[in-house]
């Protein structure tokens, strides 16, 4: 048993650490997120140089040979500083499926762009009726001689309009629902018949309604086996719940530590308001919820690369423990900042929006209570 | 980061296990933790420990300590809550010991650690007063001294277990004009059966006596038994504490606790299907099943910092918070679980001929409620929640 980082995962957090203190300040982030482009790619190419974005690779794809603990501590300091940055679309979901299931000619194509930073991905697996089931597709891939034809509507494809490629999910046989007959598929987001509406998200990001409309794609975009997907997509997105439970913790982390501080400086009735016993015990509720989801974000990470059922069972035991913290420490951080909390010029009001959009991703806590109980 | 455990951890709990199989005696298998133990139940797993050399296991070596890293001793409950074993009472082996070999003198030492790790002798803790509670510096308990004795007269509540203790460790004031009330508190240890000793059993709301009023009359105690410096009580009382916390989340048994709530939900119906498959029963299970593994690992990072030569510090209170709300949760299930057999009271329909039969309802609802009702002590003794929230808002949030 062992909790320790090796002393490289010390030292990528310590240099990540540093550029998000740096290079996303508060100013500099809101001004970015306010810009017409709505992300800084400059940024996306340091995160390439430095080597974050190749990291969880082999090194024979010209990655670091890192794993999912690495991941992990890029995420909770991308969380401290809210970065937008795609890098779960991009680097957990595109460069997972590319990892456990690409073809060699996938790997070479697309890997080595992912790690370099000159393509960005976007996951578009949601649909507007489909909520939470990775299965309820309504999105058609039909066969034809030279590859397959995609037709259907994807929702809020995070991180879809600084993408240059999609990968999507498509049902290519059985019914609505089905487990069987789903597919995965990688898409140029050029292609003929590819319509975008594009918007801002309310916790800082960019995503797109994605339709498509008769888009002919190669046979070579498929990753995997025809209608085989979903145990793929399940592990995929268990990694990428990991990844997005890791970030939760970092911005728990920091909404926490600015809770306290503002609690020490500001004053009613004469006396710091953190002298005050009912507030100081909800920090105390709000310090011990953030060390729940930090164990329970461990657990998931570890257990990434079990059996089936337990990765799961970790999974959806992170995404409801971490899911309850981030609604509670966000809702109590805010009320303890009064009226400021509320207004958009504090940082904590966004760290509380970053946390509450966190909840929906991949599965809300009623979602994988759910799933937690059809895995005992 | 790596959770697994290693061979050797692996091989040592083989050898646990089968040492527990072989030894653990067969009769106490059954009774669990809530039926009225004596004195020979609750002492005889901690007497075969003893002769293993493994009643103590935290304590160092020299002492008599196993030498057991963090793991092991984790390891070691684990398999212990497997059979429900009665575990050695705390009040010796985890409270009064660590103080005597850290503060005491080698006599002190000599005299009274023996008797701990044998069973031999049993140990009762005197520190709650009725006007004192969570505010345990405010405690009146006097302690005056006359020639080589102190003088002591007082009264003490809550007092676990003293009815067959032979031994008590209590807090009393020396100094009663000291500028704070933390100061001027001394260590004291007292021979229970010592003149002007007076314990009256307090029946709690399960039915069970478990606790005591405790009566000092001009009890005569030799200054030899004062622990450490006279007036410096109050830190080593904080060192037992933050001892007695450290343990006090019980991962292992709550573990076996739902284990047994799912027996008992699969076995209870609801709408003609079993209890478990009811989709609302069934999410309060997980949700307590996730909260309790969120508490393990929660535990494990501690005990990696322990071994890593971190002693137990303010986090243990959030171990002693979450441990006891899950606790607490966890009978509060198994009493919803168990349904309307939840209501015979145990005391007045258990067969008096000592027969293994429950005579009404299932054998599982016969001390559901007793125990619900006996872990609401769990959040407010070894300092209530809302005190180990205090604690931590000081020192771990600076507040």
């Amino acid at each position: 048993m062992d909790f320790n980082f090796t002393e490289e995962q010390d030292m990528v957090r310590d240099g990540l650490s540093r550029l998000v203190r740096e290079l996303y300040d508060w100013e500099t982030r809101r001004k970015a997120i306010e810009s017409e482009a709505g992300w800084r790619p400059e940024i996306w190419a340091q995160l390439a140089e430095l080597g974050i974005l190749g990291m969880p690779f082999s090194e024979e794809v010209g990655g670091f040979g890192g794993g999912a603990i690495d991941r992990m501590i890029v995420m909770e300091e991308f969380g401290k500083g809210l970065v937008v940055e795609p890098f779960v679309p991009t680097v957990v979901c595109a460069g997972g499926f590319l990892k456990h299931a690409g073809s060699e000619a996938q790997r070479e194509e697309h890997l080595s762009a992912i790690i370099d930073g000159s393509r960005v991905f976007a996951f578009a697996y949601a649909e507007p009726r489909g909520r939470y089931d990775y299965a309820d597709l309504e999105t058609t891939a039909k066969k034809d001689s030279d590859g397959y034809v995609l037709n259907g509507h994807k929702a809020v494809v995070i991180g879809a309009p600084w993408a240059s490629h999609l990968v999507v999910t498509a049902r290519t046989g059985g019914d609505r629902r089905d487990r069987e007959g789903v597919s995965v598929f990688i898409v140029d987001k050029s292609a003929d018949g590819i319509v975008t509406r594009d918007y801002e998200t309310v916790d800082g990001r960019r995503a797109s309604e994605v339709y498509f409309e008769n888009v002919s794609v190669p046979a070579d975009a498929l990753i995997g086996e025809e209608g085989a997907a979903l145990p793929l997509i399940e592990q995929v997105t268990d990694e990428a719940i990991a990844a997005h439970c890791a970030e939760a913790c970092g911005a728990m982390k920091v909404a926490h530590a600015m809770t306290l501080e503002y609690s020490k400086q500001r004053k009613q009735f004469g006396v710091p308001i953190g002298k005050f016993q009912v507030l100081q015990h909800r920090m105390v509720d709000m310090y011990t919820a953030y060390e729940t989801a930090v164990s329970l974000t461990y657990l998931a990470t570890i257990k990434l690369d079990a059996g089936e059922k337990e990765r799961k069972r970790a999974a959806s035991s992170a995404k409801v423990g971490v899911g309850q913290s981030a609604r509670f420490i966000g809702q109590e951080a805010v009320q303890i900042h009064g009226g400021n909390g509320v207004t958009d010029e504090y940082a904590i009001g966004h760290y509380f929006k970053r946390l509450t959009i966190f909840e929906n991703e991949f599965g809300n806590v009623d979602h994988h209570l759910k799933r937690h109980v059809s895995l005992a | 980061m790596n959770l697994d455990f290693t061979p050797e951890e692996q091989a040592f709990r083989e050898e646990v296990r089968a040492f527990i199989e072989e030894n653990y005696p067969k009769h106490l298998g059954d009774v669990g933790l809530r039926e009225d133990l004596s004195r020979e139940d609750f002492l005889a797993w901690h007497k075969i420990l003893g002769e293993k050399g493994w009643s103590v296991p935290a304590w160092p070596e020299q002492y008599g300590g196993t030498g057991w890293t963090p793991t092991q001793r984790y390891i070691w409950s684990e398999e212990n809550a497997r059979v429900n074993a009665v575990m050695p009472l705390p009040f010796g082996v985890s409270m009064v010991g660590p103080v005597i070999y850290t503060f005491g003198n080698e006599e002190q030492k000599a005299r009274h650690l023996p008797g701990i790790r044998s069973g031999e002798v049993w140990w009762c803790q005197g520190y709650s007063e009725p006007g004192a509670g969570s505010d345990l510096a405010s405690l009146k308990t006097t302690a005056v001294r006359d020639g080589d004795h102190y003088v002591i007269n007082g009264q003490k509540t809550w007092t676990t277990l003293a009815q067959y203790a032979d031994w008590g460790f209590f807090l009393c004031r020396t100094d009663t004009d000291a500028a704070k009330p933390q100061e001027g508190i001394s260590f004291i240890l007292v021979d229970m059966k010592s003149p002007g000793v007076e314990v009256k059993p307090i029946k709690l709301l399960d039915g069970g006596y478990e606790v005591n009023e405790t009566w000092l009359t001009d009890v005569r105690v030799p200054v030899e038994n004062l622990v450490g410096e006279e007036n410096k009580g109050w830190t080593y009382a904080k060192f037992l504490l933050a001892h007695e916390r450290s343990g006090i989340a019980g991962v292992a048994r709550s573990k076996r606790g739902v284990e047994k709530l799912r027996e008992i939900a699969a076995n209870e119906t609801l709408d003609g299907a079993p209890l478990i498959e009811d989709m609302d029963f069934a999410r309060k299970v997980s949700q307590l099943e996730i909260d309790l593994a969120a508490l393990e690992i929660t535990e494990l990072r501690t005990l990696a910092g322990e071994q890593a030569g971190k002693g137990p510090g303010p986090e243990s209170s959030i171990l002693k918070i979450k441990g006891t709300e899950i606790q607490q949760r966890l009978t509060e299930l198994t009493l919803e679980a168990v349904g309307s057999y939840a209501a015979p009271y145990y005391h007045s329909v258990a067969n008096d001929d000592g027969s293994n039969e429950y005579p009404v309802g299932p054998d599982y609802s016969a001390h559901a409620a007793e125990t619900y009702f006996n872990m609401r002590k769990t959040s407010i003794y070894g300092g209530s929640n809302e005190i180990q929230r205090n604690i931590i808002s000081k020192m771990i949030l600076g507040l």
